[in-house]
């Protein structure tokens, strides 16, 4: 690492620490699969979080299939569709959105957008994977054993949940997953404990935390607030566990099942809604918080603008981080706490809305006289817009307690709920797929193909989940199978049903399409060259594309400037890498 | 990398007074933490969140004791230990505690020690600790066996509540594998210390990557952890 030719720059402090000694892998076993590269690792990561996305995909086909046509397919019964509810919820929440954020897009940006060569632990980088791929195989292993997975909802309520009344209560279904949840945790604390150091102790020279893409905020803020709330849920899944396994009576009141006295007493159920909420609200936050940092990016560089307030985004994010520790039992309003609480409780979370605005008036004002490019990425960060904003506006209705209780129980919740944490994280993570697939394998997506899936998929959401909104104002409840002859539902809500599930359909089969992008463009798409999209971050200036074992060949980069240095008057091009040396001065860098 | 770029640069960078230097120091590049280790960082990130585990449970555990209808049993008597005739209430608690405390002490020479490159001192003090913490899983061995045998079982006990039992065997169980792991670790890394590896530069069998003495004191904050949750503990199960 050579020091900078003198009279450039004098800002760039000179390195405190020696380069890294990297492992180098000698065989294929321990470079493609055995592999400390976090590249590799991210891609294993998000290959697998794909993958049993899918499984959930398919599970909600046919949820639909039965809601819009219930006995269509004869093998589905209310326990079935209870099982497939819970798995769908699992595994989209956890280890789809959570694993695919943070172990996919946090192990493969964390150390390129940095500088750095690697991940801080390689090792444990890597067993965090494997613990990952184990807890994977756990859960999925509930198909195969007597009484099925688990039908207890994705939240795990007991005393319901371990009782023989709910589908895998007395059989395996529960065991498997609550200790593939523990196994999860574990494998995440490993990768977690790696984003973290590396984004605080491992940046390059010049890479000040005030010049990290939000990107960056985003998945290091949503990090740490996994490190502090998966805790609560680990020692939920091992009290569970203790309850189903060894008889405990932690979350078991007095029951009485079938007309037999169960020996359990003195439990208290809502003690899990608080350490299962206490994780379960930050997580909602693990998933937001990267799709808040990478659709920033993606707006200023599709957009040639820098982004608009970035200190103030960057607080933003961390505000919203910690507020969201203090929100979460207005998961349980209808839990039977003290009113108190629920003022208490309804009033954190609508102040949440306060950072959230802020940061949705800055993505608007990035946009606002930008040079907006259309490319697949922008189009997918507009949807997020959109779709945020209106599953958003929804939360304020939930947030408020009188207005909560009567649609607690109803499809409004589910709607609301799919807008902001399902549709629109989702969209992120395509935009940021089909941003950052010209660095993973050097070769464009089709952008014939990425159009229609886009459009498809963004309208078809929105067929899907605004009706809804209607169906659970309506009364509709959630969680019913099949709603039967119930006086309060008008008949058209079977017409609607029906809309919905053909919808569903529809989106679903609209993502086959985008593997098929994903895998024929492999191979076939366009040369993508080194920076595709004239961006500024540093991991579009590796020296290799896609970028080698260690980053950046002999020297690692320097940092002069922050990532939004776009559109600069008197600069050369409409972009400024931020290891360009800034000895002429044009930045747009707020002063610190 | 050359000698020159690891060294301080000669012309100081201006940097802020007070609160603002303050936050700029730590805002500033490469590290947040100046002159602290990825290896000890981690370890320091690692506890916070170990500490919300604990703190879980021990939340957890509270609520069960004061919402219970059927009465908690007595710490005082249930922990007693009769010697020679007598009943001494949490005498093996305290002797427990005491042994774990004593392991904090031998712990921190054995930091001094490793700094100071006194390989053999350095050793034999970890591996002290290590037998100290031996001895406390032992004793807690001990304690459960002989709750076991009175008829404390995780779904219930002869005394009251059966969250009594519940929690004290997940609470003092899950404490006893920290111990545990940590005794493992400690005679591992005593292992490298006697041999030499830190001076040799030998490279880690599994991570490949060579360690030097600061692994004795990362040991020693992951040791000393343990030992504070062992007091929280000790106040909340045993003096409540």
């Amino acid at each position: 690492m050579a020091n900078i030719p003198a009279g450039i720059d004098d800002t760039v402090p000179l390195a405190e620490v020696a380069d890294v000694e990297l492992y180098h892998p000698k065989s294929w076993w321990t470079t493609y699969v055995f592999s400390q590269d976090a590249k590799v690792i991210a891609i294993q990561y998000s290959l697998t979080a794909i993958s049993i996305g899918f499984v959930a995909l398919v599970l909600s086909w046919l949820m639909r299939i039965q809601l819009a046509f219930p006995g269509a397919l004869s093998f589905i019964d209310a326990e079935h569709y209870y099982q497939f509810i819970t798995m769908h919820g699992m595994i989209m929440v956890i280890y789809l959105l959570t694993a695919l954020f943070l172990g996919g897009f946090g192990n493969y940006l964390i150390p390129l957008m940095l500088g750095a060569r690697d991940m801080v632990f390689p090792y444990a980088n890597m067993l965090s994977y494997w613990l990952y791929l184990l807890a994977v195989l756990v859960l999925v292993a509930g198909f195969f054993v007597p009484g099925g997975p688990t039908g207890a909802g994705w939240t795990l309520y007991p005393p319901q949940s371990i009782l023989s009344g709910t589908p895998g209560g007395k059989d395996w279904g529960i065991i498997l997953m609550l200790t593939s949840l523990i196994l999860f945790i574990i494998g995440f604390t490993m990768g977690g404990l790696n984003y973290v150091v590396t984004v605080l102790q491992g940046r390059t020279r010049g890479m000040t935390l005030m010049r990290m893409p939000l990107t960056i905020w985003g998945i290091f803020t949503a990090t740490v607030m996994a490190l502090l709330a998966f805790p609560a849920l680990f020692v939920a899944s091992v009290m569970m566990l203790f309850d189903r396994v060894l008889g405990t009576s932690f979350f078991m009141p007095t029951i009485v099942e079938m007309g037999e006295h169960l020996k359990n007493g003195g439990g208290s159920p809502i003690l899990f809604q608080h350490l299962f909420w206490f994780f379960g609200h930050p997580e909602v936050y693990i998933v937001a918080l990267p799709a808040f940092g990478i659709v920033s990016d993606l707006i200023s560089t599709h957009a040639r603008k820098n982004i608009f307030g970035y200190r103030m985004m960057v607080w933003a994010i961390v505000g919203i981080g910690a507020l969201s520790f203090v929100v979460w039992a207005h998961h349980m309003y209808v839990s039977g706490m003290n009113p108190k609480f629920g003022f208490f409780f309804a009033t954190t979370t609508l102040i949440i809305a306060v950072p959230t605005a802020i940061k949705v008036y800055n993505w608007v004002l990035t946009l606002w006289r930008g040079d907006i490019h259309l490319t697949l990425p922008m189009l997918f960060a507009l949807g997020f817009m959109v779709t945020f904003v209106n599953g958003g506006l929804t939360g304020l209705f939930l947030g408020n307690v009188v207005v909560d209780v009567p649609l607690a129980k109803t499809l409004f919740v589910v709607a609301h709920f799919h807008m902001v944490m399902g549709v629109a994280p989702i969209m992120v993570v395509f935009g940021a797929i089909c941003h950052w697939y010209p660095k993973v394998t050097g070769r464009m997506l089709d952008e014939t193909l990425g159009r229609v899936h886009f459009f498809v998929t963004f309208v078809g959401a929105y067929a899907i989940f605004f009706p809804m909104h209607y169906l659970g104002l309506l009364g509709v409840p959630r969680r019913y199978s099949e709603l039967g002859d119930t006086a309060f539902i008008p008949p058209s809500v079977q017409a609607l049903n029906e809309f919905i599930t053909i919808m569903a359909l529809i989106v679903g089969a609209a993502q086959i399409l985008f593997l098929f992008n994903l895998a024929w463009s492999l191979r076939r798409g366009k040369e993508a060259g080194g920076n595709p999209w004239r961006a500024t971050t540093l991991e579009w200036q590796t020296p290799q594309t896609p970028p080698a074992h260690g980053n950046w060949g002999k020297e690692l980069p320097v940092v002069y400037r922050w990532a939004y240095d776009y559109s600069v008057p008197g600069a050369a091009q409409d972009f400024i890498p931020q290891n360009q040396p800034n000895g002429d001065r044009i930045s747009r860098e707020p002063a610190s | 990398m050359s000698q020159s770029a690891q060294a301080k640069p000669e012309i100081a960078l201006p940097r802020p007074a007070g609160l603002r230097g303050f936050a700029s120091d730590w805002a500033s590049d490469q590290r947040a933490f100046k002159n602290v280790s990825w290896g000890k960082a981690m370890m320091w990130i690692f506890l916070l969140s170990d500490t919300f585990i604990f703190g879980c449970f021990l939340v957890a555990y509270m609520t069960a004791r004061v919402s219970t209808a059927i009465a908690w049993p007595n710490p005082s008597t249930v922990f007693a230990l009769s010697i020679g005739g007598k009943e001494i209430p949490l005498i093996l608690i305290a002797i427990m505690t005491f042994v774990l405390i004593s392991s904090s002490g031998t712990m921190a020479m054995a930091v001094n020690y490793g700094y100071r490159r006194d390989r053999r001192k350095a050793a034999i003090l970890m591996l002290t600790t290590a037998l100290f913490g031996a001895i406390f899983v032992g004793m807690q061995a001990f304690e459960w066996t002989k709750l076991i045998t009175e008829g404390v079982r995780p779904w219930g006990n002869p005394w009251g509540a059966a969250q009594f039992g519940s929690t004290f065997f997940m609470i003092t169980g899950f404490h006893g594998t920290h111990v545990s792991i940590g005794v493992i670790f400690l005679v591992i890394i005593a292992r490298k210390v006697w041999r030499g590896d830190f001076d040799t530069e030998k490279r880690g069998f599994f991570t490949s990557r060579k360690g030097n003495y600061e692994i004795v004191e990362i040991m020693g904050l992951y040791w000393h952890f343990v030992d504070l949750v062992w007091v929280f503990i000790f106040a909340f199960f045993y003096l409540w």
